[in-house]
């Protein structure tokens, strides 16, 4: 039977038709071998376009089609649909990527021209090679992981529990909450931090619907969309889950300490107990300690052992090791917010130097009221600050740093200014490049701001140091700094600085998104599908993201992706099952020898050898068809469906012997 | 021990008048160490900042032509001087990222018969000693009892902006030989701020404001003496000190060293191979290590 | 810090891309203004613009009044505002080209003393191969101002009696290939 190939040429407004002449590619087209049929239309894949070909197909004229029009991650998926509507095989269809590999990059509208119809060529010669496949399909696990417990994996599993559907919650530290938990208000509304995250904590650690894992890392995962292996180490506790209460007689008698002794004021500022067995605040979740086997006396030398004397329940066991769990799930969220811009990189800012320089988080955590200052903004003496200057941008926007903008320290900034003036009675400078309060309420909060007696400087801070050059700055933080406002450069003597530090990616997002197949920009953070249209999704299918893993962000956004999330994993979950790639490669049993090559050489684990048969089998499956065992097996005995050598090899034979006469594609 | 370290050696111009002491110092110095120092043939002045103020390609041009004679030895080029070092990086910089540059250099070099092809590692003798030579050798020819506190000053252009491993604002190789030497090296703070080196002939009353800080934080450090890398800063803050006393009505005598004079003094060389009495302010035997000089 | 009225009418437009065009200066254009650079300075209190004013300048095509300013005769070249630019700019190669610039044009005010300093030291070098201090204070001096020869005096008595002033000139043997190089360069300066 002859083929009957349809050629369908795509204008996309005047993106390819400004620099394709279509009226001579549609000619062109028309002399190809065993094309029946050529047509040509503004917008391929608006509705009209669509029909266009589903009509032919169904009166019969073709059964092979070719568009030419945008890239295949863009339309590959519409133009199938086509197909199937009007009852061909969607691997009867081939794409030319006439836009993106023609138009858009290339000038001379002839030799534009000449490249569309190589490209058209190349598609017809292997469209006519193809071969119907069937559409595999695989059961979706209604169970999801998420992986990291901060506002966005807690907002996330929270929604998708109260649907009804079982969340794994894998947590690295001993307690969730994330950074939220270490705040004392938040920007703009200046709600109680705890107050409207504990219950959130609470339900995250009661739901009957998550399990939640936390001093837990991903080890492992495995599998695609709908069906991943995870495994989970949980590290060791040394302290039984099942039997502790949480009185906390423990850390209050344990000897060890985690934190490094500076022996003033700053030395602790921290939420919970400094001691090396602790939980991080006190309104952890779970509310069960965990021993810090580095600070540990006993693990250092055997000579402690308190904690298990006091312990009432016998809930300490020394003698805990790791333990790795294994389950599977259908969907991954990944939630692994953020970490703070380490600011002794910035040698001119003395952070680490001088004992009044803060970071924001130190400062968050010293506003606590839980914290161990009580709330009180104190200085490494004790005594209370006359003066503080609060710098922006600390690692943000800027080329040595980061380059980005970190987006919500211009806000805790003016929130520090504002919580500053409310509990002391103290000078505040705010070094600010520019104040970016794009948020909800957010303008109206730095509105708020300027009525307060905060003292603004338009200008990055040069340096901070302890060096004076006058009697007023003996003793003191002196900022130096350009008010560019004024045009003048100022030192202005301080007692305490405070670094607006930006926010990075978390160090373990790397490893984390390499386990989950998902990549890293330049910036560090995640890569999302696409950066409007598909904020919350991947590249891989059943991998989504939340919150500070992104990119920086406020909690009202965090919270708002998180749900997106959760909102997607449950559509995906609704539909039960989800049709996978049929493109997969295939061993044939009579050439293969059985070396087993192929085994290592899967990435994705899907080749395993048959002992009774004596050859590699691929499971259809887990196979993605990457063609990686294609190429590497030294028999010639596995070949890809959809990308069979005839195919490719035909492909590539319509560009190079084009009829348009010149190997424009090679240019 | 391992075969002989040898470099080619750029001494500059100022080796010759005001940065004498350093040069005397740096050579006896190395020849205690067993390295060699070659020098580079029939070097000329790198053009400092002021060729670079008037003239762009014949000022890079003119220090290129050092490079273009270094680069058949094959050695690195070193340079005690850090306007040297920093005229001579730059000069390789520009050559490495403007094509254009490179070849109208080589143009005007190709005049004397030359060319340069950029292959030149220029360095600065401090990380000879802190990266080549290493804190262990140094500090195990140590001879004589240095219980002095050392203000460490850098100055501007040997941290900036070409250093590699030294942080721009707190660097520490001058702070790990003194260090290692068995010196105290005092808390420092101002130590890469500009001395005004460039400024003090043109106009030296600011200048002399940016050089009085420099002093007066060392001194209120508690520090016996500055010890420097750049004999422009040396210049600047040893012999124009008495004009820092006549302007500001203060009464600074801290002598300046440089490291090599301080490096040779823990090595137990002697003092007058060191040009010590060349300083202007005196290195007094008050502020004098115990046994040093024998 | 004198901050004149600028001359509004002799702008420009061409000037960003004049100075974004010569070595170091590729990058101005991305200047938002922070005042890094100012604040990093060590003579930015004597400059007429700060270092960010004067690239505000630059930027919107105040040449005249750029040329005209003190702020990069002040420029000591220790590259603190370079290392530490959030942009990346390369500062102190844009004041040392604004410096060629106004050495070219004459733009240098009666008795620039940075001016006549640096072309004394280049006049010693192109015909020596060499730079000789004393010399070249000496010229300097007479230049600008005769009597700072007294007031100097003393320093240069000190220096002598410590043996940091040599009498005899240095010379490089290549003085007529050195010449040559000079020569050529210049016939393709920038
Ligand atoms: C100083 C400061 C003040 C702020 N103040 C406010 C404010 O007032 N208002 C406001 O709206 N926003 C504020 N923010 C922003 C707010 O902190 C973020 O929007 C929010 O924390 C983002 O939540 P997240 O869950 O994405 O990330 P995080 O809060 O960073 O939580 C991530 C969690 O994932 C865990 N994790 C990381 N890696 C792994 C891994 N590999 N495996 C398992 N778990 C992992 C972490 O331990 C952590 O618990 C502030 C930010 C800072 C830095
Ligand atoms: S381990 Fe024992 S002592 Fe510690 S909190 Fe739990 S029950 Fe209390
Ligand atoms: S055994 Fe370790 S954790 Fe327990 S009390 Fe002693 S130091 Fe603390
Ligand atoms: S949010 Fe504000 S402080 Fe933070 S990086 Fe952006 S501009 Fe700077
Ligand atoms: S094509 Fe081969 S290597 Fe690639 S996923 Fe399938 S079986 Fe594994
Ligand atoms: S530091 Fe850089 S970006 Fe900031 S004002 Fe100066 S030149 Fe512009
Ligand atoms: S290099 Fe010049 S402009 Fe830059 S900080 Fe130093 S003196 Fe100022």
């Amino acid at each position: 039977m002859s083929e009957r190939i349809g050629v369908y040429v795509c204008h996309c407004g005047t993106n390819i038709a400004g620099k394709v002449d279509i009226d001579e590619v549609v000619e062109f087209a028309k002399g190809l071998d065993d094309v029946t049929l050529v047509r040509e239309y503004k917008f391929m894949c608006s509705d009209p376009g669509q029909s266009l070909i589903q009509k032919d197909i169904e009166d019969g004229l073709i059964n092979r089609v070719v568009v030419a029009s945008c890239s295949p991650l863009m339309h590959e998926k519409t133009f199938r649909n086509v197909c199937t509507r009007g009852g061909l095989n969607e691997y009867l269809f081939t794409m030319a990527n006439i836009r993106e590999q023609c138009s858009w990059v290339h000038v001379d509208v002839e030799r534009t021209t000449d490249k569309a119809k190589d490209l058209i060529e190349a598609a017809v010669r292997r469209t006519r090679l193809q071969e119907p496949l069937t559409k595999r399909e695989v059961p979706i696990n209604p169970r999801t992981l998420v992986i990291g417990g901060g506002i966005a994996g807690i907002q996330a599993a929270l929604d998708l529990a109260d649907a009804g559907k079982n969340v794994v919650l894998v947590e690295k530290e001993p307690s969730i909450g994330g950074h939220m938990a270490k705040f004392d208000k938040t920007f703009p509304t200046l709600d109680c931090s705890a107050c409207i995250l504990t219950p959130k904590m609470v339900s995250v650690g009661q739901h009957e619907n998550i399990e939640l894992m936390s001093w837990s890392e991903v080890e492992d995962v495995g599998g695609y969309v709908g069906n991943f292996n995870v495994t989970v180490r949980k590290k060791a506790r040394y302290v039984d889950v099942d039997l502790c209460n949480g009185c906390g007689a423990c850390w209050e008698k344990c000897p060890g300490t985690r934190v490094p002794r500076k022996g003033n004021v700053h030395e602790k500022l921290s939420l919970g107990p400094v001691t090396s067995i602790f939980i991080p605040f006190m309104q952890a979740v779970p509310a069960i300690p965990v021993i810090d086997a580095e600070t540990c006396i006993r693990f250092k030398n055997g000579k402690c052992g308190i904690c298990a004397e006091v312990c009432e329940r016998n809930a300490i066991k020394y003698d805990m090791e790791d333990e790795l769990v294994e389950f599977e799930v259908g969907n991954i969220i990944l939630a692994t917010g953020f970490q703070p811009f380490d600011p002794a990189q910035i040698g001119n800012y003395g952070y680490g130097i001088f004992d009044n320089v803060l970071t924001a988080v130190e400062f968050e955590i010293m506003n606590c009221a839980s914290g161990n200052t009580g709330g009180n903004i104190l200085m490494a003496d004790g005594t209370e600050p006359k003066s503080i200057g609060i710098v922006h941008c600390v690692g943000s926007r800027d080329k040595n740093y980061n380059e980005y903008c970190s987006r919500v320290c211009c806000m805790y900034a003016l929130k520090y200014a504002h919580l500053i003036k409310e509990k002391i009675d103290a000078e505040v400078y705010d070094f600010y490049i520019d104040m970016r309060c794009f948020g909800k309420g957010y303008e109206e909060f730095y509105d708020r701001l300027l009525g307060e007696d905060v003292r603004f400087v338009r200008g990055k801070v040069a340096e901070v140091t302890e060096v004076h050059l006058e009697e007023a700055e003996r003793g003191k933080l002196v900022v130096k700094v350009e008010d560019t406002l004024v045009g003048s450069i100022r030192r202005i003597p301080l007692d305490m600085v405070v670094l607006c530090t930006g926010l990075e990616a978390h160090e373990t997002l790397p490893a984390v998104a390499n386990l989950c197949n998902v990549s890293i920009g330049k910036d560090g953070f995640v890569i999302e599908k696409h950066p409007k249209l598909g904020p919350v999704a991947t590249a891989t299918d059943g991998v989504f993201i939340a919150g500070a893993c992104q990119s920086p962000k406020d909690i009202p956004d965090t919270v708002a992706q998180a749900s997106a999330a959760s909102s997607a994993v449950l559509s995906m979950i609704t539909r039960e099952k989800i049709e996978i790639e049929s493109a997969t490669a295939e061993v044939n049993e009579d050439k293969c020898s059985g070396c087993k090559i192929c085994n290592t050489l899967c990435p994705y684990l899907a080749i395993k050898y048959d002992e009774e048969k004596g050859v590699s089998v691929v499971n259809e499956a887990l196979c993605k068809g990457c063609g990686t065992c294609v190429a590497g097996c030294p028999s010639n005995a596995i070949s890809a469906k959809h990308f069979q050598n005839n195919q490719i090899l035909a492909e590539i034979e319509g560009i190079l012997r084009s009829s348009s006469g010149q190997a424009g594609i090679l240019a | 021990m391992a075969t002989k370290q040898s470099y080619i050696y750029y001494p500059g111009c100022s080796a010759e008048a005001t940065g004498k002491p350093y040069e005397i110092s740096a050579r006896a110095v190395c020849e205690h160490l067993d390295i060699e120092l070659k020098e580079l043939a029939d070097w000329n002045c790198c053009g400092a900042t002021a060729y670079l103020s008037v003239e762009d390609i014949a000022s890079m041009a003119v220090a290129a032509r050092n490079l273009a004679i270094a680069e058949s030895t094959g050695l690195d080029l070193i340079t005690p001087c850090s306007a040297c070092y920093i005229t001579l990086s730059k000069v390789d910089h520009y050559f490495e990222d403007y094509p254009d540059i490179r070849t109208k250099i080589n143009n005007a070099l190709s005049a004397a018969g030359l060319e340069y092809k950029g292959g030149v590692n220029v360095r600065h003798l401090l990380y000879v000693f802190s990266e080549d030579i290493g804190m262990e050798r140094l500090s195990g020819m140590v001879r004589a009892d240095l219980s002095l506190r050392v203000a460490p000053y850098y100055g501007c252009q040997v941290v900036r902006p070409f250093t590699e491993r030294d942080s721009p604002d707190v660097p520490f190789a001058m702070d790990e030989i003194i260090s290692a030497l068995g010196g105290d090296v005092v808390d420092y703070p101002l130590k890469t701020k500009c001395c005004s080196g460039a400024l003090i002939g043109i106009d030296e009353k600011t200048a002399l404001g940016l050089a009085k800080p420099l002093i007066e934080c060392a001194v209120r450090s508690g520090a016996d003496c500055i010890v420097t890398c750049c004999p422009l800063c040396q210049l600047n803050l040893d012999a124009y000190q008495y004009k820092i006393n006549k302007v500001y009505g203060t009464n600074y005598h801290i002598p300046v060293l440089f490291f090599t004079q301080l490096i040779g003094l823990a090595f137990g060389i002697d003092e007058g191979r060191l040009g010590l009495n060349m300083n202007i302010v005196p290195y007094r035997p008050a502020a004098r290590a115990k046994g040093a000089s024998g | 810090m004198n901050t004149h009225k600028l001359k509004q009418k002799a702008i420009d437009k061409d000037f960003l891309d004049e100075i974004a065009h010569l070595p170091g200066g590729e990058r101005i254009i991305d200047c938002f203004q922070c005042g890094t650079c100012s604040g990093s300075c060590p003579t930015a209190h004597v400059m007429d613009h700060t270092p960010r004013r004067l690239f505000a300048m630059v930027k919107a095509g105040f040449r005249e009044d750029v040329l005209n300013s003190n702020t990069y005769w002040y420029c000591t070249s220790c590259y603190i505002c370079t290392v530490r630019c959030p942009r990346q700019i390369k500062i102190t190669d844009v004041m040392y080209a604004l410096k060629r610039i106004a050495l070219k044009e004459r733009y240098v005010r009666r008795k620039n003393a940075a001016g006549a300093f640096y072309s004394s030291f280049v006049d010693i070098v192109e015909r020596d191969g060499r730079s000789f201090e004393p010399e070249l204070m000496v010229r300097f001096m007479l230049k600008t101002d005769p009597t700072l020869l007294l007031k100097n005096a003393v320093l240069g008595l000190k220096l002598m009696k410590h043996g940091r002033l040599p009498i005899r000139r240095n010379r490089i043997k290549a003085r007529n290939e050195l010449r040559a190089i000079i020569r050529k360069a210049k016939s393709e300066s920038l």
